[in-house]
């Protein structure tokens, strides 16, 4: 359950780049690929905000797909779940997007 | 979340672990665009908005990065050794550290939950060890180890073992400065353990297959742990060894030489 210490990083991000603020709304990014699941991170929210400046904000994430480059046949494509494999067959793959794991943005009161 | 009928053979079907699994009472805001779903939860919320486009991990990876130019000036080669509980890990360092003492200097970074029983063991081999409880944590992190380096203090020309957490999940995420990344699967786990857990194979530079002096008695295949491997990670070098009987184990040791920072002056 790493997305309790993912949790507790976000907060101690926003907090420090935003000391006092009152923060009404967090907007995360959540790739498909970054082995996070979007579930538990909502699930853990509540808990580690309360007594935070973030208690009681809106959590909203997005989870943009994964985007692969295949090194054999050159062709990109969308992994269809966490094995990354080419329709070619080939594993030999670079991953182009969805692995980011960030905070987008705040709203403060 | 995903339904397998038990007369189906879903051979090839892919679980949904990083997907959507809607429980009731999930709100669905703006529906869906390209940049995958959206969900919301909470009131509608008025203020200002505060672009921040910060990585969630950039404390950890900042501390990581640190931690590595400290490690490099130094001459000190740091790896990441992570597996399931009881795959070995402790095993492995206690004979590496007893087999090696004299040729190799070897330190420890230990982590575990609770306990400092398996430091106590690394020490009883001759390694110098730092025991690190991580209490609630399930991984190590780059904030962990940096307390644990400074502690260790480890000379120039030494490598230190960094044991993470017994897991295969949570480990693979957290950066701790380590030059390479090395994942001990065992046989008397199962040989699919790769595609079950590709986040963390997928960064493994080596992989140990540990425990092969039981290969008799299980039912691990060994070239089907080698062809999974390959589909999640085609550059993993994949080496057999048994910690309890040493067989195959020169081929780690020589791993580790071939690393080995030359002392600095």
């Amino acid at each position: 359950m790493h997305e309790l210490a993912i949790t507790e990083g976000v907060i101690d991000a926003v907090t420090g780049r935003l000391p006092g603020a009152r923060i009404t709304c967090v907007r995360l990014e959540i790739g498909a690929l970054s082995g996070v699941v979007a579930d538990s991170v909502r699930f853990c929210f509540d808990l580690v905000t309360e007594g935070t400046d973030l208690q009681g904000a809106r959590l909203e994430i997005t989870e943009p797909a994964g985007r692969c480059k295949c090194r054999i046949c050159g062709s990109e494509f969308e992994p269809d779940g966490p094995i990354l494999l080419c329709p070619c067959g080939s594993p030999d793959i670079s991953v182009l997007t969805g692995q980011d794991l960030k905070i987008t943005s705040v709203m403060v009161a | 979340m995903q339904l397998l009928p038990a007369s189906h053979n879903h051979h090839g079907s892919h679980g949904h672990a990083a997907g959507h699994s809607h429980e009731p009472g999930h709100e669905h805001g703006q529906g869906h665009d390209d940049a995958g779903h959206i969900h919301i939860r909470g009131p509608a919320v008025s203020g200002r908005t505060v672009i921040l486009q910060q990585k969630v991990l950039a404390k950890n990876d900042e501390l990581a990065q640190r931690s590595r130019e400290w490690l490099r000036s130094r001459g000190v080669l740091a790896v990441n050794l992570m597996s399931s509980p009881g795959a070995g890990k402790t095993t492995l360092l206690e004979r590496t550290a007893r087999e090696l003492a004299g040729k190799l200097s070897l330190s420890v970074i230990e982590g575990d939950q609770e306990t400092a029983l398996d430091g106590r063991r690394i020490q009883a081999a001759g390694a110098a060890v730092v025991q690190i409880n991580t209490g609630a944590g399930c991984h190590l992190d780059a904030a962990m180890v940096a307390e644990g380096l400074r502690a260790l203090d480890p000379p120039s020309g030494a490598i230190v073992v960094i044991e993470n957490v017994g897991n295969l999940v949570c480990p693979a995420l957290f950066d701790l400065g380590e030059e390479a990344k090395v994942v001990i699967s065992s046989v008397t786990e199962g040989d699919d353990k790769p595609v079950k857990y590709p986040n963390m194979f997928r960064q493994a530079d080596l992989v140990l297959v540990n425990k092969i002096d039981l290969l008799p008695y299980v039912d691990f295949d060994v070239r089907s742990h080698a062809a999974e491997l390959r589909r999640v990670s085609p550059g993993a070098l994949m080496v057999q060894l048994s910690a309890t009987t040493g067989q195959g184990i020169q081929t780690w040791y020589d791993w580790l030489r071939r690393r080995a920072p030359a002392p600095h002056e």
